[in-house]
């Protein structure tokens, strides 16, 4: 895995300057909105927040407090009166957050990665037909299925309950999972089963024993990309949960903030942010990971 | 008696249905218990009155535990039967769940959406090809056609041309990491969150007021008026596209990454010693080497740009000549309720994408497997 790095050394330079630069870009709008969420309301409402930099310019986490608050929020002002706000509860959400999530996302991968399995390596009849449907179905955009699948959830009770949207979450997800995953477990060397089938290994141990554990770096990274999906999910949230605060989610609770809050915007950017966190804190936290297991899982090429 | 290949051995004809019987009875009463356990559990998420934390702790137990036990009661169940047949119904224990969930959740309602496309805005009367004379004739609906090419065109060339570029160069980079951490990261962010963040980038305030939007701080800056820019016809699409490609260069860059990491160093060594430039060692063997990573990753883009909904439907709501397939499906669906078109929409919509899935699909074939 070593690679021989390029002698030259502008050369390197001109490389670590472009990448600089790009970054740079892609980074700008990510600060705004953490700046302006620091920000009192009326510095964000009358200036850019780029003035910090130049001037005196008082910043407190009082955006955050408001929003993660409960119902009822007392701060105090900019002029020192005291003002009555009610907060948006973000905490709650936040829960809720990671109760459709988690699911969401360990039950697609476990299915996808069993018929991926299941359509790579077994051999049964109308294997390419079932496949090739698979696939195209990754085209169907998902709100074909909204109505029809409300309506049956209405008749099983499932409207506004985890099972339920993690199963849509499933649903919609299985198409890419099985597709990423048959891209990977399709290219795991023959040997590797024949030897495990010679032996009298059943599907489900060889499935266990070795697919699964070679799979890992597939798995990881579509694990990670299940769950950036469904946090930031909003349209299915919004269909197969309802708007009842009980159960809503973080992206919920925000979109209803754009709508009743639009002109708050150091809320907004603070309600931004803190959604933001969770996919930010997993995306770091599991990045040796996901890193280590994609370079891992390329030896193959 | 000859008793061709069923598994079982010898025995009395008696005995041998005394055991078939004795297999069906615990064959049955494991997916039973299985079946208790599961339906106990819904009950208490349903009508417990615990606090929110453990709640929720028990819903992923048992939401994840209970797919784990139907796998493994299923393959349990298929292992009783004779061994014939065993054979024959294991492929269907890794497949079945997908396949029954994705025709519950995908295939039927795309079948349905078929039907109901020749049907008129209350699914009454029958009226032939009617909506998708609509589909291919009105005027937004045009506009929308040609809105999808630019997202594809420049959606997909964007994030793609520059999650090349950036996997290229932070390969030949010490600090590799660090920027592919930032480029990565607003991936992590919802629609809704960048929705929220570029709205505070396209900002607009009357020309002389201070600008709190970046871009038109940057245009003032330089002496012009500022703009806004949603408005601005036929540009503001370009301004959406910025997001997607904003949004979806990581994900064409970890990817790309991953599989420049699979190309033989020997390769490229080789290339450097007949005295290849960096540029014809790039175009001439890493590019060939990464070519069906890159296929995957355009399509995946490709896809995504021409279901492209949250970024229109958020920022314009399809006004100012932005509308694209996706948010006119919406439109007709869940404002006009005119199911009709919506489905009609919708099933143009899939046809569009076949083209891209079969040249998929055919790289496949040239591979190993089918």
């Amino acid at each position: 895995m070593t690679r021989v790095k390029s002698k030259k050394s502008n050369w390197s330079l001109v490389v670590n300057l472009i990448l600089l630069v790009l970054v740079i870009v892609w980074s700008i709008p990510i600060i705004g909105l953490f700046i302006s969420s620091i920000r009192p309301q009326d510095n964000v409402l009358s200036t850019g927040w780029w003035t910090i930099f130049g001037e005196h310019s008082e910043l407190s986490l009082d955006n955050y407090r408001q929003v993660l608050g409960g119902s009822q929020y007392t701060f105090v002002d900019s002029a020192g009166n005291t003002v009555r706000a009610s907060g948006d509860n973000l905490s709650r959400a936040f829960i809720n957050s990671f109760t459709v999530t988690i699911p969401s996302v360990i039950i697609p991968i476990l299915i996808a990665s069993a018929a991926a399995f299941g359509f790579a390596w077994m051999i049964f009849p109308g294997r390419k037909f079932f496949f090739t449907t698979v696939v195209a179905l990754l085209v169907v955009p998902l709100q074909i299925a909204l109505i029809p699948i409300l309506r049956d959830y209405q008749s099983l009770g499932l409207t506004g309950s985890y099972l339920g949207i993690w199963l849509a979450h499933t649903g919609f997800g299985l198409p890419l999972g099985i597709y990423l995953l048959y891209n990977y477990i399709s290219t795991i060397p023959r040997d590797v089963f024949e030897s495990a089938f010679l032996d009298g290994a059943r599907p489900m141990v060889v499935f266990n024993r070795l697919v699964l554990p070679l799979s890992v770096p597939a798995i990881a990274s579509l694990a990670i990309f299940q769950f950036l999906w469904v946090w930031n999910d909003l349209l299915v949230a919004l269909v197969f949960l309802g708007g009842t605060s009980d159960v809503a989610v973080l992206t919920q609770r925000l979109a209803n903030m754009v709508g009743s809050r639009g002109q708050d915007w150091h809320l907004l950017t603070a309600g931004a942010f803190v959604a933001m966190i969770v996919p930010l804190a997993v995306f770091f936290g599991l990045q040796r990971y996901f890193v280590q297991g994609l370079m891992a899982g390329s030896v193959k090429g | 008696m000859v008793v061709p290949d069923t598994g079982t051995h010898e025995g009395g004809v008696l005995s041998q249905t005394l055991v078939a019987i004795g297999r069906i009875a615990v064959s049955l009463f494991v997916p039973i218990v299985a079946f208790v356990i599961l339906w106990a559990g819904f009950m208490f998420l349903r009508d417990s009155n615990a606090p929110q934390g453990i709640i929720a702790l028990v819903a992923i137990i048992w939401g994840v535990g209970g797919v784990a036990m139907l796998f493994w009661v299923t393959d349990w169940v298929v292992n009783r039967t004779p061994l014939h047949v065993a054979k024959k119904l294991q492929p269907f224990v890794f497949v079945g769940p997908a396949l029954v969930i994705l025709t519950w959740y995908l295939f039927l309602p795309t079948m349905r959406s078929l039907y109901l496309s020749f049907f008129d805005a209350q699914s009454k009367n029958f009226v032939g090809l009617a909506n998708y004379v609509f589909a291919f004739t009105d005027s937004k609906m045009l506009e929308s056609f040609l809105n999808n090419l630019l997202w594809i065109v420049l959606g997909t060339g964007g994030a793609v041309g520059f999650g090349l570029l950036i996997a290229l160069l932070a390969d030949r980079s010490k600090l590799e990491k660090v920027f592919k951490s930032l480029i990565f990261m607003p991936m992590a962010i919802s629609f809704v969150g960048a929705g929220v963040i570029w709205r505070f980038v396209y900002a607009y305030k009357p020309a002389g007021e201070d600008q709190i939007g970046l871009l038109n701080a940057l245009v003032t800056l330089f002496g012009a008026d500022p703009q806004a820019w949603f408005t601005l016809r036929p540009w503001n699409n370009v301004f959406l596209i910025v997001i997607l490609i904003w949004l979806q260069t990581g994900y064409a860059m970890v990817i790309i990454s991953a599989a420049l990491k699979g190309v033989p160093s020997s390769i490229i060594e080789a290339g450097r010693i007949d005295g290849a430039s960096e540029l014809r060692i790039i175009r001439s063997i890493i590019i060939p080497f990464i070519a069906s990573t890159l296929l995957t990753v355009s399509t995946t883009i490709i896809i995504i740009s021409l279901k492209i909904f949250d970024i229109v439907f958020t920022m314009t709501n399809g006004n100012f000549g932005t509308e694209v397939i996706a948010s006119m499906q919406y439109k007709q669906m869940f404002r006009f309720y005119h199911y009709g078109r919506g489905s009609a929409i919708a099933i143009v919509l899939v046809i569009a994408v076949i083209p891209v899935m079969w040249y998929n699909l055919r790289q496949f074939s040239k591979r190993e497997g089918f």
